[in-house]
């Protein structure tokens, strides 16, 4: 049984559809990064999965069970920081350590106070002195010392500096390493999901528009730069066309598995040279999610 | 593995980067036979990168006969000769010169500057004596 699944999920805020049936499964020991732009609907998502939101229509399921009704035993096995996640402002450092411990029965004090002294939180401190890292780390620490089956992350190293970041990925990679524990996340930064994701996510208006395995994507995905003598022609019909652009003489085309298409079809309209660029993820996140010339 | 630098933004995956290194490695005489691969886990933290993707690389490594791995003593530089044999590996082999000489093609290279480059190249890969 895979420990996070939706189904059919679908969210309204008022009017507004943000997550239009999405159907998804998160299989166990995988590290999954979920995608998309500003209001794609990541947020909603992975709100709707710990059952802080009613969804308007579909289920989502955690440890195998309904979100909307999710025991206490089952919240305690899973881990969550958020970006700009609140903690209680006045509190000290240890006196949040201790109301983490009272909350969750697996929570594991010396693994709490190894990370604390990692990172160098001081405990005395109270949680509104903390610098925006210092607190996304503190998060982080509370989160790990649950020793959660399943680490659900929305964006946490959003604004935060590379060292923190960087931070975030080696606990990932401990994680993973370690105990083969679920690590369900959302970032903007895509050279660090590049890192550490086995599958990949993306998020369109609330729609899903990619679900594979990251090097499954970069492998089918290409970009295509035909040469033209002259003008180049207008984008030819293709299926699985994500993006067209002209420039001058040469026709640019990102194609999901375009191979053996691509360049026949270029090739009819004259094209003289046509070379495949395989694409980064920042690349290929761009051209999926950007105003399309095509449809996919 | 000290040099090892993978391009996790690269349009190649992270565990063929891994592969190639590997094979280069061992091909230009900085890896040899029975020299021992990091773990799995200590790689990952020394490159930031998934421990799964490092551990498909060493899957093909090891699938492709050019490592083997001892229960609990960890992965070694297998000095057994490569699975492909016979003419299949001359015909893998003109294929990838055939795609070097397009791109000397492209680049404007002469003959004598391609062949010069190929044999600079030669001299720092180890490759088997004559049988």
């Amino acid at each position: 049984m895979n420990p996070i699944a939706f189904e059919r999920l679908t969210h309204y805020y008022g009017d507004t559809k943000a997550l239009d049936s999405l159907t998804l499964d998160v299989p166990a020991a995988c590290v999954f990064a979920l995608l998309g732009r500003n209001g794609a609907g990541k947020t909603t998502a992975i709100k709707c999965l710990l059952g802080f939101l009613a969804p308007t229509r579909g289920t989502a399921r955690i440890l195998g069970h309904d979100a909307a009704a999710l025991p206490p035993e089952a919240r305690g096995r899973i881990g969550y920081v958020a970006e700009g996640q609140r903690l209680v402002p006045w509190m000290r450092v240890r006196e949040l350590v201790a109301y983490q411990r009272a909350s969750f029965p697996s929570f594991d004090g010396a693994l709490c106070a190894s990370h604390l002294k990692r990172l160098g939180l001081p405990e005395k401190r109270r949680v509104f002195q903390l610098s925006r890292g210092m607190r996304a780390q503190l998060a982080l620490a509370l989160a790990l010392a649950q020793r959660p089956e399943v680490l659900v992350l929305d964006d946490p190293a959003m604004g935060l500096d590379a060292v923190v970041r960087r931070e975030f990925l080696d606990v990932m990679i401990d994680l993973i390493a370690d105990e083969g524990r679920t690590v369900l996340f959302s970032s903007h930064i895509l050279t660090d999901v590049e890192r550490v994701a086995d599958r990949v996510a993306i998020l369109d208006k609330g729609v899903l528009r990619v679900n594979a395995p990251l090097d499954e994507v970069k492998r089918r995905v290409r970009r295509y730069h035909a040469h033209f003598v002259g003008e180049a022609p207008e984008p030819p019909p293709l299926k699985g066309l994500l993006r067209a652009h002209r420039r001058r003489s040469e026709l640019v085309l990102t194609v999901v598995d375009g191979e053996g298409s691509v360049e026949p079809l270029c090739r009819e309209l004259g094209a003289r040279a046509v070379e495949p660029e395989p694409l980064g993820l920042e690349d290929l996140f761009v051209d999926f999610t950007a105003e399309r010339g095509g449809a996919a | 593995m000290a040099f090892l630098r993978v391009d996790p933004s690269g349009g190649e995956p992270v565990f063929q980067q891994i592969v190639d290194h590997v094979k280069r490695e061992i091909a230009t005489g900085r890896l040899h036979p029975e020299d021992r691969l990091p773990s799995v886990r200590d790689l990952a933290k020394e490159l930031v990168i998934n421990p799964n993707t490092i551990a498909r690389a060493y899957q093909v490594l090891e699938a492709e006969g050019v490592t083997y791995s001892r229960r609990g003593a960890g992965t070694f530089i297998a000095a057994t000769k490569p699975v492909v044999k016979g003419e299949e590996r001359r015909r893998r082999f003109r294929e990838a010169i055939e795609a070097a000489l397009a791109d000397a093609f492209h680049l404007g290279l002469s003959e004598e500057e391609a062949r010069k480059a190929f044999d600079a190249a030669m001299k720092r890969f180890r490759l088997v004596e004559e049988r």
